[in-house]
């Protein structure tokens, strides 16, 4: 005789268990539509595999696992997919769920299927494959897929395999008449386990209300080496870890599974559905369910599909509805009100309980706790009821841990002894929910803060890199000014206007944009100043040029208009004729003119050279400092010398060449030929010696451009620089720049304000504070400079 | 020594409270440099009890600066999201009263939700968004990734075509839970005798 075992606490409820086993399990038959939620187990739902008006078979899938922990479904029998949709589950929430709806055709046609003749020839994988492939989950009630927990804990050696027949239960009799009835598969399937598993021992508990199920399992069991062990009645000795106490004296440690002590545990449903998946090649699409209490006038267990409406189960007992108190899925002690009986049978489904109201009457009101304990004592996994009742009304969550609420499984032994009818159980179930949705929050919590923190540095990295281009360009707009002011020496500014408008006239369209404009600005201000002198010859001759061919253009298209008017008959044609005429007329005033002028610059071609350009050179250099700070890339800068270079080289042959034709005819302007072309040549060199120095210059852009990524730092050295150049000046000077920048600033918002409010901008608001900010600034920074300078003087 | 002591005890007495005085007051010193603290402490641990919804209905940008505030003294009853389970946490951390809420009733979570036909694509609501949940692009459709959102409702309002709404969450099978029984007056014995349970109470 085996050792047994003895668990803390537990309660003898009425057991009402023979009123079901007046009778042998009956089939319930093929009901005219069968519903098969596609998640019957604890894991991911299965994904349905078949389509609406699909003819699906018995024993087909229907729904595929979707993960490690989940588990498929089958069609229970024949018929056509009537709707895959929303249908309320057994489930306490009374809420929907996915469902294949099958409407039966009453044929039970099989699917061709093929059980495995000798499956100790196969490997362990393949079998436990086949479990899971047959949609195999935990029929105890729990619903957990049997094929993780066999694929489970191969880094511990198993060394007790239990078959759970304890069915602790009230009124639950479906695994005490499948022991009674199907014995040896119940055994076979154990075997099958045992070459799956490999322990050392194989155990099948069961309680000592069931004499007939025992005898039955034992003589099944005869030479098999699975010992059959009988324990004093008791609940909850069927919850799985109570078991393997009674069995083994071994406690599943809290948070654990019983594989970390080296146990496996099965519902002996799962083994005699295991046995049928391996040996008979069919899945799990039939379940043995009890249907009891006293409003059902024939209380028997079924034989049933899973899918099987819990209604066509209740018609075949004769429910009486009327005389029924409420519809329990599940036991007295752990199952729950079903609110529609259109809901299937599913795998894990062991009892519909039908009971009266004398049968099951409903808890009278709670009273207020009396601290008798009883509850402390009851309690199967040693906690403590009590203190956690006053935990859970006060929302104490550290405290229900500290005292291992999640240990508690909700067996009910609490509230069956409490005198005071205190619904304990309710109240850890609702706070267990309650901590995990807590728990949940938390991390929400923690998501939405690391999101929140990520955007406030994103948004402060956006601005440091705008202000950080800003100061950029600012920098870059100073030095300009600079370098314009201080080596932009006028000798240097008049070179560089001549060579561009000499590249202006050989280039045409290729020159830089701003090359024109400087020029009609410089020839707007010559005009002004009513000095035909500072335009110079080459100039004028282009514009005359431009002139003459814009007027010959014009002339064309005044003669084509007047041709047409005179094809039309037109009343515009003496109009148009006159137009003509005075176009050719100032056609001829240009042409006259230009001769006039080219005629003048032949005899002096030197001082074209040296003087004329000299004029043109303040005016361009006067239009050049009206036109403000204007950048200039060092990729412009480059090309503008080189064109330069180019044209002075060309403009060196000229000279070159006049001053040699100069010297040949005894020329007395040989001379000044010879000075123009030093000239000349001095210019080249000074040019070349520029672009020379441009890409000495280059290293300092380049390196910008790689600190571009991290404006930040860019930003900080640039404000360092700042404060060097500040600590250099005077409290006064520094009060003074303080306050042009702020009057800069003050100036800039003002502009962009006005610009704001013109367009009805939802900025203007913020723009404004920040002018009056700056207008506060401003004074304070005028006051300290008042100050400053009264000191000084 | 020993005859320094008895020949002049209130010299002695008083050197060795100076010399203690020194030791301990270097020892603090030391102390208050090694283990200096960054940053606020307090501000941390409140910060972490917040729902960090950064939903601004407390009158501060964002959970941070509520918890900064909270660490210098302003009242825990004002986050809506948080309810009366943040007050309570936060009084318990704080030794202080728990006071109730500051609005009108706790707010229910919920979920930002854009009506996409209605939305004309003009960024405000992204824009408005503290954690970034709201995806779209200028002129495109925008949509909440509803797993991210907060329910802070900061994006209803700048919306110009009013397309968006707040959803409260809806119960799944999975997020389902056993309600707690309702409250039942405590009866004991001497109610039955015609007291009301209140007056007994």
């Amino acid at each position: 005789m085996r050792k047994i075992w003895d668990i803390h606490g537990g309660i003898h409820p009425p057991e009402n268990k023979t009123q079901s086993l007046q009778d042998n399990i009956r089939a319930a038959g093929i009901p005219a539509q069968l519903i098969v939620p596609l998640s019957q187990h604890i894991g991911a739902p299965a994904a349905p595999i078949v389509n609406v008006g699909d003819r699906v078979l018995k024993g087909q899938m229907i729904g595929e696992a979707k993960g490690f922990v989940s588990a498929p479904v089958h069609a229970p029998s024949s018929g056509t997919v009537a709707a895959i949709e929303p249908r309320v589950i057994p489930h306490p929430s009374g809420m929907s769920a996915p469902c294949v709806v099958i409407n039966c055709d009453g044929k039970d046609e099989w699917i061709s299927h093929q059980g495995i003749s000798d499956y100790r020839s196969l490997d362990k994988n393949t079998l436990v494959d086949t479990i899971r492939n047959a949609g195999i989950a935990g029929m105890g009630g729990a619903g957990f897929p049997s094929s993780v927990k066999l694929s489970g804990g191969k880094d511990k050696p198993i060394e007790t395999l239990i078959l759970n027949g304890t069915e602790c239960e009230p009124y639950i009799t479906a695994d005490d008449i499948l022991m009674q009835e199907r014995a040896a598969e119940i055994i076979a399937g154990a075997e099958i386990l045992r070459h799956i598993v490999e322990p050392n021992e194989t155990l099948i508990g069961v309680e000592d209300n069931k004499p007939e199920a025992l005898a039955a399992m034992r003589a099944a069991a005869e030479g098999t080496g699975i010992e059959v062990v009988s324990f004093p009645t008791k609940y909850p000795s069927g919850g799985e870890k109570q078991l393997i106490q009674i069995l083994t004296g071994k406690e599943v440690p809290s948070g654990g599974l019983p594989a970390d002590i080296g146990i496996v545990c099965q519902n002996i449903g799962s083994a005699r559905a295991i046995y049928r998946a391996v040996c008979h090649g069919e899945p799990l699409i039939s379940r043995v369910t009890t249907v009891t209490g006293e409003a059902c006038s024939t209380p028997r267990n079924y034989d049933v599909l899973i899918g099987t409406p819990v209604q066509y189960l209740l018609d075949l007992s004769h429910f009486d509805a009327s005389r029924c108190i409420r519809l329990i899925m599940g036991g007295p002690m752990m199952g729950y009100t079903l609110q529609d009986t259109a809901v299937p049978i599913v795998k894990t489904s062991n009892c519909v309980l039908a009971p009266t109201v004398e049968e099951l009457p409903p808890p009278p009101p709670a009273q207020a706790c009396i601290r008798c304990g009883m509850c402390a004592e009851a309690c199967p996994v040693s906690l403590l009821p009590q203190q956690m009742y006053w935990f859970s009304r006060a929302q104490e969550h550290d405290k229900l841990e500290e005292h291992n609420l999640a240990d508690c499984i909700e067996c009910g032994a609490c509230s069956y002894v409490c005198p005071s009818n205190i619904p304990l159980v309710q109240y850890y179930r609702a706070s267990k929910a309650e901590i995990r949705q807590a728990q949940q929050d938390k991390i929400k919590a923690e998501r939405s803060k690391e999101r929140f923190e990520a955007r406030q540095a994103r948004i402060e990295r956006e601005a440091a890199e705008k202000e950080a281009k800003r100061k950029a360009r600012l920098e870059a707009a100073k030095a300009k000014q600079q370098s314009a002011t201080k080596d932009g020496s006028k000798d240097d500014i008049i070179q560089a206007a001549i060579a561009r408008s000499k590249a202006k006239k050989s280039g045409g369209a290729d020159n830089p944009p701003q090359d024109p404009a400087q020029a009609a600005i410089a020839r707007a201000q010559a005009a002004r100043s009513g000095d035909a002198v500072s335009e110079t010859a080459e100039e004028k001759t282009a514009r005359l040029e431009k002139q003459l061919a814009s007027t010959e253009k014009r002339l064309a298209a005044a003669q084509q208009k007047l041709q047409l008017a005179i094809d039309n008959n037109d009343d515009n044609v003496e109009a148009f004729r006159s137009g003509v005429e005075k176009t050719e007329g100032k056609l001829q005033a240009l042409r006259k003119e230009l001769d006039a002028h080219r005629a003048s610059q032949a005899p002096a071609p030197a001082e074209s050279v040296s003087d004329d350009p000299a004029a043109a050179a303040i005016a361009r250099a006067q239009a050049k400092r009206a036109g403000g700070a204007e950048t200039e890339s060092p990729d412009a800068a480059r090309e503008r010398l080189t064109t330069q270079i180019a044209s002075t080289e060309k403009r060196l042959d000229a000279a070159q060449q006049k001053h040699a034709d100069a010297q040949a005819q005894g020329d007395v302007n040989a001379a000044a030929f010879a000075t123009a072309v030093e000239k000349t040549q001095a210019k080249l060199d000074k040019l070349r010696a520029e672009l020379a120095a441009l890409p000495a210059a280059e290293p300092e852009p380049a390196a910008e451009a790689s600190n571009a990524d991290d404006p930040a730092a860019q930003a900080i050295a640039r404000a360092l620089a700042a404060r060097n150049a500040n600590a250099e000046l005077s409290e006064a000077d520094k009060a003074r720049n303080a306050v042009s920048s702020l009057e800069k600033r003050i100036a800039k918002t003002q502009q962009k304000l006005d610009q704001a409010q013109a367009d009805g901008d939802d900025n203007a608001a913020i723009l404004s504070d920040t002018l009056a900010k700056l207008q506060g600034k401003l004074d304070e920074a005028r006051q300290a400079l008042d100050a400053l300078s009264q000191e000084e003087g | 020594m020993i005859e320094l002591i008895t020949q002049h005890p209130f010299a002695a007495a008083l050197l060795a409270l100076v010399s203690l005085g020194l030791v301990f007051g270097a020892l603090l010193g030391f102390a208050s440099v090694k283990f200096k603290t960054e940053g606020d402490p307090i501000a941390d641990q409140v910060e972490a009890l917040l729902p960090q919804t950064q939903c601004g209905q407390c009158g501060y940008p964002g959970c941070r600066p509520y918890a900064e505030a909270i660490a210098n003294g302003d009242d825990i009853n004002k986050c809506p999201p948080g309810g009366e389970a943040t007050i309570a946490a936060l009084a318990d951390l704080l030794g202080v009263e728990a006071k109730p809420l500051d609005a009108a009733e706790e707010a229910v979570p919920s979920v930002a939700y854009i009506r996409e036909d209605e939305c004309i694509g003009c960024t405000k609501c992204i824009q408005a968004c503290p954690v970034d949940a709201i995806l779209g692009a200028a002129k495109h459709m925008h949509t909440v990734i509803a797993s991210e959102c907060t329910g802070c409702d900061l994006c209803v309002e700048p919306c110009p075509v009013d397309c968006i709404e707040m959803r409260p969450i809806e119960t799944t099978l999975q997020t389902w839970h056993w309600d707690k029984p309702q409250p039942t007056e405590d009866l004991i014995a001497s109610d039955r005798r015609g007291n009301s349970p209140i007056e007994a109470a």
